[in-house]
């Protein structure tokens, strides 16, 4: 059967966290910090919205672009907490979870053979999304020692002509790694300069503890070459809810629109009932759940620390991206070990790309018991780990 | 807010030690905050949070609506105050609207709950009438829901 399968789909690889995540699911009491989504429930308010618009018969589709009121609530919470102003009408879309903004936005932007820039290591569906569009991808390393932010200089060293596409991801998911406002400034400079287009993923821009988060379209010349990329999964933590939104020229807009319109047609009407519910009272929650990973954060990233496994301090998002080169394991035989031995899950770095070889991904969206439990067992298997491997990555 | 009141706030099931870890400070610390909190009478005990209803010598639980007299110089005090004092009472309110008081009761049987009320309470001087509600069931007990389905088991243990 495989001659059936496309090309650029058969020469995508599995992802990295697909295989590991088979292990772990056989197996029984294992603490996991493989976890990318928030421990807690989305707050009863926004679930309760969902259950009344169902309950009022909302059960029809919405526009394409979603519903006014969602698209009005989002401009305005964008304007209020971004400096960005969007219409509405027409600078405002919809989307099922910021995956489908990322692949829209992809497929309208890209002919076959246009590059795009992305920061490694990254989420994981960076790459394989430009694939999927026929695109080229193109890693900016980013580096523990500069807490893994992205700058100018390393995006100037990585591009080349065909570049098209910028993609950012900031605070980002695996690293935490973010930007100050003045190397934001000087990429945004850059991306005027080589004129590039940037997906700017902020979906974990509420969850930042130290210094305030700004957003790359603010800066001159950005506002028109900017796709901004949000949602509701993180900060209200409505994963399961799939629904997320970009705003962006209305030209952009109206391009990602044609192919929503032909594919997903529009996000569930229940998910956006509830995401119109978040955005007009879920502000205490966000700030609660923010304070809570604050602390976690700087528990694990200490305690990780103590243990001899160097972490920087993520500046956002709920991860700690550990180093494992004291141990003398590599990433993966890191993480197998330490799930054999401590029953504890981490995910190996290079899931996220080449550039996360030698780290894992610890998530700290998990209680505090089970964090000081597991920060305990990583600090027993660091003391004890000799060096075995892993099962051959498929 | 006093860093050790909020963990206390948000996670009460914490150890003084775990509290240490998490606050980054020495448990030393911790325990003096504990205690600071003590004399400024802001932190007033521990105490578990239960569902009885699944031990077989569950307690009776009633609430109990108090109207009383006012006293010129003490108000309500001094009355709300004698009530509090029986091994009955678990809490007591001053209240605003149709009544004045109102008062949480546990004992461990209906018999001894309706002779604390009808022997103690409303023979009280001061005590105009009462209204008792027996608790028939719990679904959430302070804080905690009673027999909701976890929601961590949900999770994929692994996830991008």
């Amino acid at each position: 059967m495989k001659r059936f399968i496309a090309r650029h789909v058969s020469g995508l690889p599995k992802s990295g966290i697909r295989d590991f995540f088979e292990i772990v699911s056989k197996m029984k009491d294992v603490i996991s910090l493989g976890i990318g989504e928030p421990d807690f429930d989305t707050p009863w308010h926004i679930r309760e919205a969902a259950i009344y618009a169902l309950e009022k018969g909302k059960t029809h589709y919405t526009s394409n672009l979603g519903l006014i009121e969602l698209r009005r609530a989002i401009a305005t919470y964008v304007g209020k907490h971004y400096g960005l102003g969007y219409r509405p009408d027409d600078e405002v879309i919809v989307t099922v979870g910021v995956s489908e903004a990322i692949d829209l936005a992809l497929r309208a932007l890209l002919n076959p053979g246009d590059k795009v820039l992305y920061h490694q290591p990254c989420y994981v569906s960076y790459h394989p999304g430009v694939a999927l569009a026929h695109g080229v991808a193109v890693p900016v390393p980013t580096r523990a020692d500069d807490g893994f932010a992205l700058n100018a200089q390393d995006i100037a060293k990585a591009w080349q002509p065909g570049c098209k596409v910028l993609m950012v991801n900031l605070p980002c998911n695996p690293t935490g790694g973010t930007c100050d406002r003045a190397r934001l400034e000087k990429i945004a400079q850059f991306a005027v300069e080589k004129d590039l287009i940037v997906l700017s993923d902020e979906i974990y821009s509420e969850l930042l503890y130290d210094g305030t988060h700004t957003s790359i379209a603010v800066f001159p010349g950005m506002r028109e070459r900017t796709i901004f990329l949000h949602g509701f999964s993180k900060a209200f933590a409505m994963t399961g809810f799939r629904v997320a939104y970009a705003c962006g020229p209305s030209e952009l807009i109206d391009a990602m629109m044609k192919i929503h319109q032909y594919s997903m047609l529009c996000a569930p009407i229940l998910s956006q009932e509830a995401a119109v519910e978040a955005l007009a009272r879920g502000g205490d929650g966000v700030q609660s759940m923010r304070e809570q990973y604050h602390r976690r954060r700087d528990l694990v990233v200490g305690r990780l620390n103590a243990a001899g496994l160097a972490c920087h301090l993520p500046r956002g998002a709920f991860y700690a991206f550990p180093s494992v080169a004291s141990t003398g394991l590599s990433d993966r035989d890191f993480a197998y070990g330490l799930l054999n031995s401590q029953s504890i899950a981490v995910v190996p770095g290079s899931a996220f790309g080449e550039n996360g070889r030698g780290f894992v991904r610890a998530s700290f969206a998990t209680g505090f018991d089970q964090l000081v439990e597991a920060c305990d067992r990583i600090e027993r298997f660091v003391n004890t780990a000799t060096p075995c491997s892993a099962p051959s990555s498929s | 807010m006093n860093p050790v009141l909020k963990l206390l706030i948000e996670g009460g099931y914490l150890t003084t030690a775990q509290m240490a870890q998490v606050a980054g400070l020495p448990e030393a610390e911790i325990n003096k905050h504990l205690e600071q909190l003590r004399s400024d009478k802001v932190f007033l005990g521990w105490r578990p949070v239960l569902d009885l209803s699944r031990e077989s010598a569950a307690a009776v639980r009633a609430v109990i609506e108090v109207k009383i007299t006012p006293e010129r110089g003490g108000g309500f005090n001094r009355l709300a105050q004698r009530l509090s004092r029986f091994d009955e009472v678990e809490s007591c309110y001053l209240m605003s609207g149709a009544y004045d008081l109102l008062i949480f009761v546990n004992g461990p049987s209906l018999q001894r709950v309706a002779a604390f009320v009808s022997e103690k309470l409303s023979t009280l001087e001061g005590v105009l009438s009462t209204s008792t509600h027996f608790m028939l069931r719990s679904y959430k007990e302070g804080s905690f829901l009673i027999d909701a389905p976890a929601g961590e088991a949900d999770r994929l243990k692994v996830s991008p």
